[in-house]
């Protein structure tokens, strides 16, 4: 069974092929880097949709619908009408940190993508540290949103970036904890074997409770993290005229918004492949039975993307019910109520994992 | 060559890095003309400490047109139509107003129908402008669904009212002397199917925002307008009754059917902004319950009592005449020289300029978030302040 499964990233098929030649492991790190940007854009395109589609079905209305069978193609019209708008830098904006900003958001992104198992056989690199790894390459969308708060020489825009800074980092210690629940149980911070170690069950429910409430924790300062709503006091459309992006126009302000895309996708895909399993087909027990074996039938892509599809539509299903926070409510949420409750969970964890008083088959 | 890098030398002679105490200010901001959450073009001039609002001073005049100085040249006829024009959302309760002064002045009795009608109308018209309110309310505090919500069933009343009237928001369509025309043959069964499409959602509004955590924290103990400073201030209407000030014109002086009906006025209790919430909420369901009792007996009768050619010739004098719109005492003033159709004088007395004010005595100390949020719960309507 567990060469089926085997995790071969790209990183490690192209140093395998430096010992053949060097070209050819050249190839692989090119092959790497154009999918993940194809496929970026791609998810952006889709994301996007699926974000207009979802939020006009919640609202009794029908969305896209001219462009393209049932409006399938509007994203790609938006994007075309963004590339050609204007690009306008503010009188007085600090010019290279203005044009920098939108980049630093967008790598932070890009970065973190390369460290998701996809699959058994997608992933661009598998290392050793996957989950430090992503908590610390997150720290670049902020940077982004800050710099670019500040560079617009526009008031509600640094209103919007002081929030931003202050809300994610605070909710980056809620998300850190809950994460660090899944490396104590798995006792690894490599993604792909914290995947192999669920495959007798999910964490979310082999620990007693203590991953459903790191699962908990995790989605919902991840939420924070992305600055979507309830939390998207950034950008608080109708306080703060769109906040840190308020002075971005065009193709730049896409560069943001994509990355807002494409970070709801690896909150998913990292709740997936931390509480859910990731690509593991649901199993009930560690042995061979008729159950498992109908699971194995399902490729192991479509149980990764259902699972982050699901957790997607859950994060859509939040913005389009929910208002917005208010800063101070906001703070009290993560400093008096996720973060005690964050640490609780985690002893909680360590105490399950000393004792060995979880459902592990085998540990 | 000599380099020195301004900031940090500033930085440095400050103290900003030293052992002094970093400097802070106040600062100030212009909330509008343009700002998604000021409804039109109020212009807030926030001065703040952070995100914590100090001071608020409004900026008006984005959208004076001087409607009483036009309506001085119009005449009596024609200033209804323009009335549309001042609060848009009550444009039926403002053709109203001003009819019922014309018609004091010069001494016009109307017939039972016209009255039922009016009044119908104006309720509906109520519960029209308070979900657009209610939708924009949640668009403010940054939940969009409610708005298109509010919007949907919006337009199905506004459906019911084109058919009679032929417009969906500047309504003329009540004017001295009884209504534009008579109501149409469907009115009264589309005025039903209306309300028992309506009852349903206005539950659905209650369990999707007044009983959501979020709104609650939002608007509970936010902008607290005790009793003594809403009325000192001016502010009518839901405003006014959400700070515990029981006053409706439709109860202390009766006009139109409401001395007729039976229906219960909503008082609040703190003047938080979750008391003007509910406040209007209670208010729909009561408009419903006066539609109710008056849709299933509208007289016969002739839906003018005077016709529109006739030229109105008030004898000299000066005329007063209120009504409470959807938010608060809109009131006519009118000096008539008896000489002729034009009036001397009109002076208009809205409801949300005076509303408007209760945002500087409340708003100080709250956030920015919160600033939004008491707006909203005023219902502003910009071109009813400015005029």
């Amino acid at each position: 069974m567990s060469n089926v499964w085997q995790a071969k990233s790209m990183v490690q098929r192209a140093s395998e092929a430096l010992t053949v030649s060097p070209l050819e492991a050249l190839m692989y790190l090119v092959i790497s880097l154009v999918l993940s940007l194809v496929f970026v854009a791609l998810l952006g395109l889709g994301l996007v949709y699926l974000e207009r589609k979802i939020a006009a079905h919640f609202q009794c209305r029908l969305g896209p619908m001219r462009v393209g069978w049932h409006g399938i193609l509007q994203t790609l019209a938006d994007g075309l009408k963004l590339l050609l708008k204007e690009d306008h830098i503010p009188a007085g904006a600090d010019r290279f940190l203005h044009i920098v900003a939108p980049v630093l958001c967008m790598l932070g992104t890009l970065l973190a993508i390369a460290v998701l198992p996809l699959s058994p056989v997608v992933q661009v690199a598998d290392l050793s540290i996957g989950v430090l790894y992503i908590a610390a390459v997150s720290g670049f969308g902020v940077l982004g949103i800050l710099l670019g708060g500040w560079s617009s020489n526009n008031k509600w825009s640094l209103l919007g970036a002081m929030r931003a800074g202050a809300q994610i980092i605070s909710y980056e210690l809620s998300a850190t904890l809950a994460l660090l629940v899944v490396v104590v149980f798995s006792g690894t911070m490599r993604l792909s074997a914290i995947v192999e170690s669920q495959a007798a069950g999910w964490w979310i429910w082999r620990a007693h409770g203590i991953g459903l409430v790191a699962f908990v924790i995790f989605l919902i300062a991840s939420t924070a993290e992305i600055n979507r709503t309830p939390f998207d006091l950034a950008e608080g459309e109708s306080e703060l005229t769109g906040g840190f992006h308020t002075e971005y126009s065009g193709m730049r302000w896409a560069v943001f918004f994509l990355s807002e895309f494409i970070n709801m996708f690896i909150i998913s895909a990292m709740a997936a492949t931390l509480f859910l399993g990731g690509w593991m087909p649901l199993h009930i027990g560690a042995g061979q039975n008729v159950f498992n074996s109908v699971m194995d039938m399902v490729p192991t892509w479509v149980w990764f993307a259902g699972k982050s599809g699901f957790i997607i539509f859950l994060l859509m299903w939040f913005r389009w019910t929910f208002p917005r926070l208010r800063v101070d409510q906001l703070m009290r949420l993560e400093w008096k109520f996720l973060l005690p409750i964050g640490f609780v969970n985690l002893f909680a964890a360590a105490a399950a994992v000393l004792t060995g008083f979880y459902f592990f088959p085998g540990g | 060559m000599n380099i020195s890098v301004s900031s940090l030398e500033r930085r440095i002679n400050h103290g900003i890095c030293g052992e002094g105490p970093i400097a802070t200010e106040e600062y100030f901001i212009n909330m509008g003309p343009q700002h998604p959450s000021t409804h039109g073009v109020l212009r807030l001039l926030l001065k703040l400490d952070g995100e914590t609002v100090r001071e608020v001073i409004p900026v008006l005049g984005y959208i004076h047109r001087g409607i009483e100085k036009m309506g001085e040249k119009a005449g009596y006829r024609q200033f209804v139509h323009l009335s549309d024009r001042i609060d848009y959302l009550s444009s039926l309760m403002n053709n109203w107003a001003v009819s019922m002064v014309i018609e004091k002045a010069a001494n016009i009795e109307l017939n039972d129908r016209i009255q039922t009608v009016r009044t119908i109308l104006a309720e509906l018209q109520r519960i029209q402008s308070h979900q657009l309110w209610w939708g924009v309310l949640g668009m403010d505090l940054g939940a969009f669904t409610p708005f298109l919500y509010g919007f949907r069933d919006r337009e199905k009343l506004s459906d019911v009212l084109e058919k009679t009237i032929g417009a969906r928001l500047t309504m003329n369509y009540i004017q001295p002397g009884g209504l534009m025309f008579d109501i149409d043959s469907d009115f009264v069964k589309d005025v039903k199917l209306f309300m028992d499409y309506f009852k349903p959602k206005l539950a659905e509004y209650e369990t999707l925002v007044s009983e959501n955590i979020i709104i609650k924290e939002r608007l509970r103990g936010i902008g607290v307008l005790d009793a003594k400073s809403a009325v000192s201030l001016g502010t009518t209407g839901p405003v006014l009754r959400a700070s515990g000030v029981m006053y409706d014109l439709r109860k202390s002086e009766p006009y139109g059917m409401y001395a007729k009906t039976a229906f219960e006025v909503p008082v609040g209790q703190s003047g938080d902004s979750l008391d003007r919430y509910l406040v209007r909420i209670v208010e729909m369901r009561q408009s419903l319950r006066i539609v109710e009792q008056l849709i299933d007996n509208i007289p016969d009768g002739k839906y003018f009592v005077m016709k529109p050619a006739v030229k109105i010739k008030p004898p000299e004098g000066a005329y007063y005449s209120h009504v409470e719109t959807a938010r608060g005492i809109l009131g006519v003033f009118m000096v008539s020289d008896g000489k002729g159709s034009k009036p001397y004088r009109i002076h208009l007395r809205t409801p949300n300029f005076n509303n408007l004010w209760a945002v500087t005595a409340i708003a100080p100390g709250w956030r920015i978030a919160d600033l939004v949020a008491i707006v909203s719960s005023l219902d502003l309507v910009v071109p009813d302040i400015d005029r």
